[in-house]
């Protein structure tokens, strides 16, 4: 088991496992997909050597179904895959959300559509941050940018699934899931043993039996329970966190989030040297979107390139963040390909020409 | 108590006071009955944890007085494993309509049965889709007129009925697997004996205990519930003979 404070040389995916186990993770489902298949794997052996199980489901679809459950006995539960897999667990994602059921969904993104490829891509930010499945419904979103962070924000996702009774996405890509990195370990403060109390179903001991359920059928039973998960994501908007870099000066901000937002970053440094006022504006809530904070740079008369690792996504989120102020150039690119620093220099450099 | 007042039916604690939904004569209802019977008797109430399913059953919960979790459509046996691998102290027992699970939930039904996990189905064949109005289902018998093959159900086409019981009984991981009707006193006498050994082998830990019972829906059927529960005897039950297909506490006491 990870102990606290090591120092350790890994990938994404097996930073993201281990930060779960330390979370308390009880029941991890999963499905092999590349590029995620190592968390499967070293769960494999490392969840039940911490008491806890592993399944390897029959299908995505199962693994998503199989949370459901777990979730609603109120431990700890988490799934990972990559995108066509997410696809297919957005039917028992909509039924989490409208349980309410408490849970951690992984993502490393690849390409699609369809069957795309096995190398990173931001294609999934629409099917992450806008619900997914149907009905009106949202996931936190979080999206790391290093191993570190992933780390981190995997046993964060849990303390906000539980503090918010909802699914929490974890949405990286296949360079998070891949690329290794020194992490520091660290495990959160025992966890309550009576997390989920008063809700999750332990049996009917001394009162009526709990009925965990979406379905609401009685005359304006739905539009009540709507009401009341509105007011919980407009709660939940009150999370945010992004990072900025080198934004004070800047006469342009470059939006990017996850592992691009980390490249871009590179980019940033070199072109600082050569004098360029260019600074970094980093979600890492993607829902909820920072768009406050993004309001403000917008306030200072600052110009906005969205880059990102699709055909324009989160650039919507950008742009109605700013609305009535600025707007937002974008930059989008082809997943298929491998982005290196270099590839974002020209976009940023006709931007800042642009002005 | 007077003698001339002797209590000869009582309503078990399992099962809510509340009239139930279904049609007149639809066979769910003693389907049902038959499981809050056995939970009360076995002791098991406070202890369960039921995963309901999409279909005509899907207000169970309402009827039984456990602690309970939805499932999506045809997904119950991956949710119940959820909860079995969740909480393994508790006696987990799921309810499926033949359209969930022989149709949507196939895959879920096959594997859940096949890891041998720890947890009881009850499967009840109506041979239609009776909540979303009677159409044809993986089980409709050939030449049955449903509202999805309303010139009967053309096997070359269509394919032959599923045999479910046969076929969960053939994996290793299944401890119990039986087909019976509720279509009279001696059947249900018989299915109840039936349902708690489907039971009995979770709680030994024995693996999967899975119990398909025949009903009516003479709503979809378009009969009466006479003609339905005759339907039973004269077309079901020699397509879907009655029967234990696997029993490892049989094979064990052999
Ligand atoms: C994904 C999905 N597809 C379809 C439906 C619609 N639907 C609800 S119940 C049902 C069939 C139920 O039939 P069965 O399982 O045989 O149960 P019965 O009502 O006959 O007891 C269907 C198709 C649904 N709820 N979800
Ligand atoms: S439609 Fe059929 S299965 Fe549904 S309640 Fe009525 S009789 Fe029963
Ligand atoms: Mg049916």
């Amino acid at each position: 088991m990870t102990k606290t404070g090591e120092k350790l040389f890994i990938k994404g995916n097996e930073a993201i496992s281990r930060g779960a186990i330390a979370a308390g993770l009880k029941c991890y489902f999963g499905y092999p997909i590349t590029p995620q298949n190592d968390i499967p794997e070293y769960m494999s052996a490392a969840l039940p050597a911490a008491g806890g199980e592993f399944v390897q489901a029959e299908s995505e679809v199962a693994a998503a179904n199989m949370l459901i459950g777990a979730a609603a006995c109120g431990v700890r539960s988490m799934t990972s895959s990559s995108s066509p897999g997410i696809s297919l667990k957005q039917e028992a994602i909509s039924y989490l959300a409208g349980s309410e059921l408490p849970t951690v969904i992984v993502n490393m993104n690849r390409g699609g559509p369809g069957l795309g490829d096995i190398g990173p891509s931001q294609g999934d930010y629409f099917q992450s941050v806008k619900g997914g499945g149907h009905g009106d419904y949202r996931t936190l979103v979080l999206a790391p940018g290093t191993c570190q962070e992933a780390y981190d924000l995997v046993i964060q996702a849990f303390d906000l699934a539980f503090k918010y009774r909802n699914p929490v996405m974890i949405l990286g890509d296949a360079i998070l899931g891949q690329m290794k990195e020194p992490v520091i370990t660290w495990t959160p403060e025992e966890k309550d043993e009576n997390e989920g109390h008063g809700w999750r179903i332990v049996g009917a001991k001394n009162r009526p039996g709990r009925i965990l359920k979406s379905l609401h059928l009685s005359e304006g039973a739905l539009a009540k329970h709507n009401l009341m998960l509105k007011n919980k994501y407009e709660d939940m908007a009150s999370f945010t966190q992004k990072e900025e870099y080198q934004t004070e000066d800047a006469d342009l901000i470059i939006v990017a989030y996850g592992s691009i937002g980390r490249i871009v970053k590179s980019t940033i440094k070199k072109l600082r040297n050569e004098g360029h006022k260019v600074g970094l504006f980093r979600p890492i809530t993607l829902y909820p979107f920072p768009s406050d904070d993004l309001k403000k740079l917008a306030e200072q008369g600052k110009k906005f390139l969205t880059i990102e690792h699709n055909l324009g996504q989160m650039v919507e989120d950008v742009r109605l963040s700013i609305r009535t102020i600025a707007d937002s150039e974008f930059f989008g690119f082809y997943p298929g390909n491998l982005p290196t620093p270099d590839d974002f220099e020209e976009p940023i450099l006709k931007a800042l020409g642009g002005k | 108590m007077s003698e001339q007042e002797k209590l000869v039916f009582d309503r078990a604690d399992a099962l809510v006071d509340v009239p139930t939904h279904y049609c007149p004569g639809c066979q769910h209802g003693v389907a049902q009955r038959l499981a809050g019977e056995l939970l009360t008797e076995m002791g098991l109430t406070e202890n369960t944890l039921l995963v309901t399913s999409i279909g005509c059953s899907v207000f169970l919960y309402n009827y039984l007085n456990v602690d309970s979790v939805e499932a999506p459509h045809g997904r119950a046996p991956a949710v119940a494993t959820g909860v079995k691998r969740a909480r393994s102290d508790k006696f987990v027992l799921s309810y499926q309509g033949d359209g969930d699970l022989a149709s949507i939930g196939m895959a879920e039904i096959m594997h859940c049965a096949n890891r041998g996990e720890n947890v009881s189905i009850i499967f009840v064949n109506n041979t239609v889709y009776g909540m979303t109005g009677g159409q044809m289902a993986p089980t409709t018998l050939v030449g049955q007129k449903t509202t999805t093959s309303p010139a009967g159900r053309n096997a070359s086409k269509e394919g032959l009925p599923i045999r479910m019981s046969e076929i969960i009984g053939q994996l290793g991981g299944t401890a119990y697997s039986a087909r019976v009707a509720v279509n009279n006193v001696k059947n249900i006498r018989k299915a109840k004996k039936a349902m708690k050994k489907a039971f009995e082998v979770q709680q030994k830990e024995l693996g999967f205990g899975f119990i398909e019972v025949l009903a009516t829906c003479p709503t979809n059927w378009r009969m009466d519930a006479l003609k339905a529960n005759e339907r039973i005897e004269n077309e079901l039950i020699p397509y879907f003979p009655l029967g234990v297909h696997k029993d490892v506490t049989a094979e064990v006491e052999d």
